[in-house]
């Protein structure tokens, strides 16, 4: 799982450092009366691993579905390399963003090279007329797509699988094929969305480093996860998307400390001065809590 | 009594303890000399008089001289005797059954038991009674009988049943004494998994690819040949049964293994045995079928790319047929064409081709935006819209274009380089009549089609079809235009058909609006089209052909259905959709789409496209 098994170091889509990959301003969604992104900005830097977190229903895949072209941002715009994005998701895909789904979309009943070929498909220009003709150039592209393709698999770690379908995959394994199938487009930018969703520690440990080498070819990242351990391992900014809105964008320790994410995680009294009756209940209650969680203290500290 | 008391319409409980017993209460051994026995009887059966009369279409009055239908139930004895035969060991035979012969023992049995009893009672009814059998036909009905029982004897791994909720109503019981009794049914006839096939020298697998499209020539011809109802009915029980044997055998897994390991030779000789077909005929009258059977078979492979790669279900595809045809036919010098001219044939196919093309994409554009059941309906709507504008193109409704449901009628034959399309010609000391001329011209086409689809299935292109197919939102995030993409899917299948177009209407003389109808009883119609290749196997290759070879068969065979030609091929559809929803010669990925509870096999060779 290190970059030494690929033959290149650095990606064909990779930039040079510093340089601002994607930058969405005032991106706002809404979906007739709901409003499911409300004017969020975010820039991803070259060479960053940026996380977006935040509850349920926040509307972090909405927001990347907006990256990705799946849908059209009703306000705001998305440049990627300073260029507007264009509005239908295989432009985003050639012009150098691809991306996983949380729900995981392979070609099922594809084998695993067959998944990462179609991946390479922004990237060749091989039309109907080449296929049935079938000219020297043809089986050079065909020959140097495969060649691409097994790198990538060996990238992953699944280059022994390559003719199995993708459907008899562990779960596991899954996920690291859609992120070579995404790699395979050559992108600038690689969206994951909660890569880790469902994987043990293990695994997630895996897909951890496996990110930090795609960081290493010079491929931005942005993530989504609800891990928050494998958020703050990783990600050298974190954005918290609460209710369609960003929250609050920072390090690791910044968003940790703050205390509208955790109110946003975990709740906050409700307003309008609650009388003193209701405040004795509650310290009561929570004195409660505290012996309790005195009584096992292994529990809250697992994760 | 076992605990196997839940199988009430097996024939009798077994007797015997063990799990592994047989159907019926005979001791293997016996069941196995039984089915030998009988078999070998069944064939010097075949050898006697069954009938006194020569009134029953064949002649099977003769001594020493089998006719007719006893030629099936001799091939079916035969085929009985050797695998019984393998099953004892000898030498020389093992071959036979690379994954266990006791099934495929039953099934062979089965065969030639239903051929026989088939002949008989048809006899029986046909010329009012059983007096009208001689001893011959007796004899035949008792060893076929003989042999099947045997064979049931033979032993097979016996099912559990799933044990009875006793809170559950009289019915549901039933219902559930009901699909254990299936369960043992199916199990009778459960085969093991073939043993994989030893390395030959390759001239040896050669052979064997020879061997195999020699039978599947004859098969095919001897099918085609049928003179009589009740011959092509017999044809259908031994041929049908027949395969399932060899299939159980392992014969079938054998052959497939040896043929995709030379995929190129078994085309080309595919190619070499079909054009062989009308050297095995006398006259022209079976070539007729052979053509039409070819152009419906190349439109269903057309359909094929379009349906099967890509997955767009498209229910007006005669519609591109059609487009050709007219189109061919108005530049090809028929005097109902308001044009007037005569092009050359290989103008006429490019006509007929971009025209096709033309209207394909003119249907495609504004419809392929839509997914799925819509697509499927607004492609019927477009394919009807074609034939009734077709029949009012005719000079009163609307402009003098196609000469309404009169048609372009006397197209004249074609004539290549000198070679006269409409007169009978002598190759070699066969006479090759007008529609063999046709025949080896479709051949060609349908090769083209072949190649196309071959490889443009895989390819790029190919790949991206298959994705679209299978996750539309993910081939696009991928970087796939997927409109693009599945518009030229559907231009390619258009031209495709367009290309067959051109030919049909050359052969059939006349190009009228009805020939082009989405359902009726002659193909190729949009929905015998789709039937063909859904019943053959999506995605593949063999399938749509075989499928369409059937389909056109069938009902062309079977005229004393009348009217209920359609209902019949309505319920064998269903039957099939229920019991082998991935069609006859299944591609690999779809029969993994439809048992995902069988065990796949993980590794999916170059073949599997």
């Amino acid at each position: 799982m290190t970059t030494d098994t690929t033959t290149k170091d650095t990606a064909p889509g990779a930039t040079t450092p510093g340089q601002t990959v994607l930058d969405a301003r005032g991106v706002t969604m809404r979906f007739g009366g709901l409003t499911a992104v409300r004017n969020v900005d975010l820039t991803v830097n070259s060479g960053e691993i940026v996380g977006l977190i935040g509850p349920n229903g926040a509307g972090k895949t909405t927001f990347f579905n907006c990256l990705t072209g799946l849908y059209v941002p009703t306000e705001g715009e998305v440049r990627y390399k300073g260029n507007v994005l264009p509005p239908k998701s295989f432009k985003v895909t050639a012009a150098g963003i691809a991306r996983t789904f949380q729900n995981i979309r392979l070609f099922a009943n594809m084998t695993v090279l067959e998944n990462v070929l179609v991946g390479r498909h922004t990237r060749t220009k091989e039309g109907f007329w080449s296929a049935i003709l079938r000219g020297p150039g043809f089986h050079r592209a065909e020959a140097a797509s495969r060649k691409r393709a097994t790198e990538l698999l060996e990238f992953v770690g699944l280059a022994d699988k390559a003719e199995h379908l993708a459907r008899n995959l562990p779960y596991g394994e899954q996920r690291k094929l859609e992120i070579a199938r995404a790699l395979a487009s050559e992108p600038g930018l690689l969206l994951l969305d909660e890569p880790t969703a469902g994987m043990n520690p293990q695994e997630t440990r895996a897909t951890e480093e496996l990110v930090f080498a795609i960081r290493d070819m010079g491929i931005a990242v942005l993530v989504i996860e609800h891990d928050m351990r494998f958020i703050f391992n990783l990600c050298d900014r974190v954005a918290v998307l609460v209710q369609g809105e960003k929250l609050i964008e920072g390090d690791s320790a910044t968003v940790q400390g703050d205390e509208r994410v955790i109110a946003a995680y975990l709740g906050e009294p409700f307003e309008g001065a609650p009388g003193d009756e209701e405040a004795a209940e509650v310290e009561t209650a929570e004195a409660n809590a505290e012996t309790t969680t005195d009584a096992a203290p292994g529990k809250e500290n697992d994760r | 009594m076992t605990t196997q008391t839940t199988a009430p319409e097996t024939p009798s409980a077994p007797t015997t303890g063990a799990a592994n017993s047989g159907l019926l209460g005979i001791p293997a051994a016996t069941g196995r000399a039984l089915a030998t026995g009988g078999s070998v009887l069944t064939i010097v059966a075949t050898f006697l008089s069954w009938t006194w009369t020569a009134d029953f279409p064949g002649d099977l009055t003769v001594y020493g001289y089998p006719g007719g239908l006893q030629v099936l139930v001799l091939i079916g004895g035969a085929l009985t005797t050797l695998l019984a035969l393998a099953s004892y060991g000898i030498k020389g035979l093992r071959w036979l059954t690379p994954a266990g012969a006791d099934p495929a023992i039953k099934l062979a049995a089965l065969a030639t038991f239903a051929t026989a009893w088939y002949t008989v009672l048809a006899i029986t009814i046909e010329l009012g009674g059983a007096v009208n059998l001689e001893p011959g036909g007796y004899i035949v009905a008792v060893t076929s009988l003989t042999a099947l029982t045997g064979a049931l004897a033979l032993p097979f791994q016996r099912p559990e049943a799933d044990p009875i909720d006793p809170d559950s109503t009289g019915w549901e019981k039933f219902k559930h004494s009901l699909a254990h009794g299936w369960t043992t049914t199916k199990a009778v006839f459960a085969s093991g998994s073939p043993r994989p096939v030893r390395e030959l020298p390759s001239y040896a697998e050669i052979l064997i690819i020879v061997a195999v499209l020699a039978l599947g020539l004859t098969v095919f011809t001897y099918g085609i040949g049928t003179e009589y109802d009740e011959l092509f009915v017999g044809f259908l029980i031994l041929a049908g049964t027949g395969f399932a044997a060899l299939n159980k055998a392992g014969l079938i897994a054998h052959a497939s293994q040896i043929t995709a390991r030379h995929q190129t030779i078994t085309t080309f000789g595919a190619f070499i045995a079909a054009a062989l077909f009308p050297f095995t005929q006398t006259d022209d009258q079976y070539a007729t079928i052979g053509v039409y059977i070819l152009i419906f078979a190349t439109v269903a492979l057309g359909l094929n790319i379009v349906v099967g790669l890509a997955g767009l279900l498209d229910l007006g595809y005669v519609a591109f047929l059609g487009v050709g045809a007219y189109a061919a036919s108005l530049v090809s010098g028929s005097p109902n064409s308001p044009f007037h001219v005569h092009f050359p044939f290989w103008a006429a196919v490019i006509v007929g081709a971009l025209a096709s093309l033309v209207f394909g994409v003119l249907i495609g554009a504004p419809t392929l935006r839509l997914r799925g059941d819509y697509l499927a309906i607004v492609t019927l709507g477009f394919g009807e819209i074609f034939r009734i504008t077709a029949n009012n193109l005719d000079g009163t409704s609307g402009p003098d274009l196609t000469n309404g449901s009169n048609g372009i009628s006397s197209i004249p034959n074609l004539d290549i380089l000198g070679f006269d399309f409409g007169a009978q010609h002598d190759i070699a000391g066969f006479t090759i009549g007008r529609f063999a001329n046709y025949f080896f011209l479709m051949l060609i086409i349908t090769a083209v089609v072949v190649l196309v689809f071959r490889r443009s299935g895989n390819s790029r292109i190919g790949r991206a079809w298959v994705a679209i197919r299978e996750d539309e939102t993910a081939a696009l995030a991928m970087g796939i235009n997927g409109f693009r993409v599945k518009l030229i899917a559907f231009a390619v299948g258009a031209s495709l058909a367009g290309l067959a177009g051109t030919v049909q209407a050359h052969v059939t003389y006349t190009v009228t609006p009805e020939q082009y109808l989405f359902a009726g009883a002659i193909p190729p119609n949009s929905a015998f089209l789709l039937a063909a290749v859904v019943l053959g196997g999506m995605g593949t290759i063999a399938g749509p052909l075989i499928g369409a070879a059937l389909l056109f068969l069938i009902p062309n065979k079977l005229q004393f259905l009348g009217d209920y030609q359609l209902f019949a091929f309505g319920v064998a559809l269903i039957l099939l959709m229920r019991f082998r929803p991935e069609g006859l010669i299944p591609n690999r990925r779809r029969q993994l789409e439809f048992h995902e509870e069988a065990e796949a096999p993980t590794v999916l060779g170059k073949t599997g496209a």
